[in-house]
């Protein structure tokens, strides 16, 4: 195990748990980036400031990151975009549809101990386990 | 008051996804390549994230159960508990695309601050998809549908 790295794996997660509880405690409100997101861009969204400002800190975050002397990676991504795209688009569909993406039904979610979010997050994590496996291990090198 | 409250609040969660390593793809995708296992290269990296963030979040849930929100009249607990075809089909559709490219919504949001192109066309075909799902719900809905915003009172 190699690129295991649980220390940083466990702050981070951490972090992520403490801004899911920050925001519940200020404004009542679950810290899913799909509710946030959609709500954001949907013609007939409402509350649109603090998404937008939540949306914003996701990525004011790295930058500051980088300046106080982090690297940035920047991400490896499949080199043909119209993978990167179908991608997207499946993953906007789907996480709608669904109504939530690995935070709000991956640690919100399962966090209430919901069966709703339990089963979103076993069927995601199964089908991209799938996807995986058939890309790296079928169809790749 | 708000608004700079999930400015902070999308801070801190910006920082534990880069801290955490869950804005690469490729360490996100090391996670999912369970058939890695045998060959010592798998990264249970991700549970240690879902497993830390849970427990706060866990702690933090239960103390705020019943807790009015600062900055809000009343908390928005999510309200669905229907295991229905909606939740199911939709989380094999967004399964199939994080395993295609390694990026959910908030690390793609978050790794907009690299200016990579290619996480630009994922987020501008994340928010297509996004759009798309909508315009097909308006058409959809029948007087016993339940209005996006209420369909949307729930998980997150």
């Amino acid at each position: 195990m190699a690129n295991f790295t649980p220390i940083s794996a466990a702050i981070g997660g951490a972090l992520i748990g403490l801004s899911a509880a920050l925001l519940m405690l200020l404004n009542g409100r679950i810290a899913g980036v799909t509710g946030v997101f959609a709500g954001l861009i949907d013609p007939t969204g409402i509350d649109r400031a603090w998404r937008a400002t939540f949306i914003a800190g996701l990525i004011v975050a790295p930058l500051s990151a980088a300046l106080v002397g982090f690297t940035l990676p920047i991400p490896q991504m499949p080199t043909n975009l119209i993978v990167v795209a179908a991608g997207g688009l499946l993953v906007g569909f789907g996480t709608r549809l669904s109504n939530g993406c690995t935070s709000g039904h991956g640690v919100c979610g399962i966090a209430r101990l919901s069966p709703r979010s339990i089963t979103a997050m076993v069927i995601f994590m199964a089908a991209a386990i799938v996807v995986v496996a058939l890309t790296r291990h079928v169809f790749g090198g | 008051m708000r608004a700079l409250a999930s400015l902070f609040c999308g801070f801190v969660f910006g920082w534990g996804l880069f801290i955490s390593g869950m804005m690469r793809p490729d360490k996100v995708l090391g996670f999912l390549d369970v058939f890695a296992i045998p060959s010592g290269k798998w990264d249970p990296s991700l549970a240690v994230v879902m497993a830390a963030a849970l427990a706060v979040t866990g702690v933090g849930y239960a103390l705020l159960r019943r807790r009015t929100p600062i900055f809000e009249t009343q908390s928005h607990w999510p309200t669905q508990t229907a295991i229905d075809r909606p939740l199911v089909a939709g989380s094999i559709l967004f399964g199939v695309g994080w395993g295609l490219v390694g990026l959910c919504p908030g690390p793609a949001i978050a790794n907009l601050a690299t200016l990579s192109s290619p996480v630009i066309v994922f987020v501008v075909a994340m928010a297509a998809g996004t759009l798309v799902h909508d315009l097909w719900y308006a058409r959809s809905v029948t007087p016993d549908t339940p209005s996006l915003a209420q369909a949307n009172a729930a998980d997150g």
